[in-house]
């Protein structure tokens, strides 16, 4: 079994209210020199069999079709675990 | 002559079916219940993909709805000219299904928004809006919490161009969508996507006016003189 992460952000020129409010909050915290935060999402995918290039390349097919939408949104693949 | 068939597709979490079956009633069509695991769409003449949070919208509004078995059989017929009208949740699902160009995210005070929202019909040449005239207002109840319609700059210059935003937010802007977008169509202008609730503007006991009569309407003329 391997585990893979899909982190999926919205892209840049998109509006982030929620970051925003989030961001805002912070000084009222006392937590200082934050200049932005843009909230995104993660998934952890557990994969039969090894981490291999055909496992990414699955997680990848799957984020493009659902967990992603790309109009609105990136998204990076990243292997947390093999075997 | 036999009345217009038109298909209300229900998902698991729709709300608004049955409001919009009771409008196309009343614009004189005879509505059919579809349900989102079938897949015959049962000969109808157009669609509409009503209101609501269909599989609790989870991961994003509509994109679970997406790949329902029966939107396996209505985006190719879409494609192919069938008229659909999604609002709200449909607007959502028809966008996922990229029917639509552009998104719909949470609106940009991060509430949920329900009022009588003015709007103006920008484009009366769609199957759906016919009977409305360009430049015309309306009164309808809109309610949603992922309502802000987004699209990049080359997506919404087309669409100004083109003439394809088919209603405006007047007044105020109730979820931050761009360029105060309300609903938009396809180039061919069978498929419209609109976040306003005109089924729930269909008679006056029960909403703010009949202002939303004329979306089914609009459907019941077109597929009677074609």
């Amino acid at each position: 079994m391997a585990r893979l992460a899909v982190d999926v952000m919205l892209k840049p020129e998109i509006l982030d209210p929620q970051g925003q409010a989030i961001a805002r909050k912070l000084p009222q915290m006392g937590f200082e020199g934050i200049a932005g935060v843009r909230q995104g999402k993660r998934f952890e995918l557990v994969v039969e069999g090894p981490a291999d290039e055909a496992a990414v390349e699955r997680v990848r097919k799957i984020a493009d079709t659902l967990l992603a939408n790309p109009v609105i949104e990136t998204y990076e693949v990243h292997v947390l675990s093999d075997n | 002559m036999n009345a217009a068939r038109v298909g209300v597709i229900t998902f698991p979490g729709s709300l608004d079916d049955i409001d919009a079956m009771r409008a196309l009633r009343l614009a004189g069509a005879e509505p059919v219940a579809l349900w989102h695991a079938d897949h015959d769409l049962r000969g109808i003449d157009a669609v509409v993909l009503p209101g609501g949070f269909s599989y609790g919208d989870y991961l994003r509004a509509g994109a679970i709805a997406r790949f329902a078995p029966l939107m396996e059989q209505l985006v190719p017929a879409a494609r192919a000219g069938l008229p659909v009208l999604g609002i709200c949740n449909g607007f959502q699902v028809l966008c996922e299904s990229h029917l639509l160009p552009g998104a719909l995210l949470p609106n940009a005070s991060r509430h949920f928004v329900c009022r009588d929202q003015r709007l103006r019909i920008d484009n009366a040449d769609t199957v759906w809006t016919a009977d409305y005239s360009a430049g015309q207002e309306l009164v309808i109840p809109v309610k949603n919490m992922d309502g802000r319609y987004v699209a990049d700059e080359e997506t919404l210059t087309e669409l100004e161009a083109a003439g394809r935003v088919v209603a405006r937010y007047l007044d105020l802007n109730p979820n931050g969508s761009l360029n105060d977008i309300a609903g938009i169509t396809n180039e061919a202008g069978n498929v419209v996507g609109l976040m306003p609730h005109p089924e729930h503007a269909a008679e006056s006991l029960t909403g703010p006016s009949t202002d939303g009569l004329g979306f089914f309407t609009s459907i019941v003329k077109r597929l009677v003189t074609t």
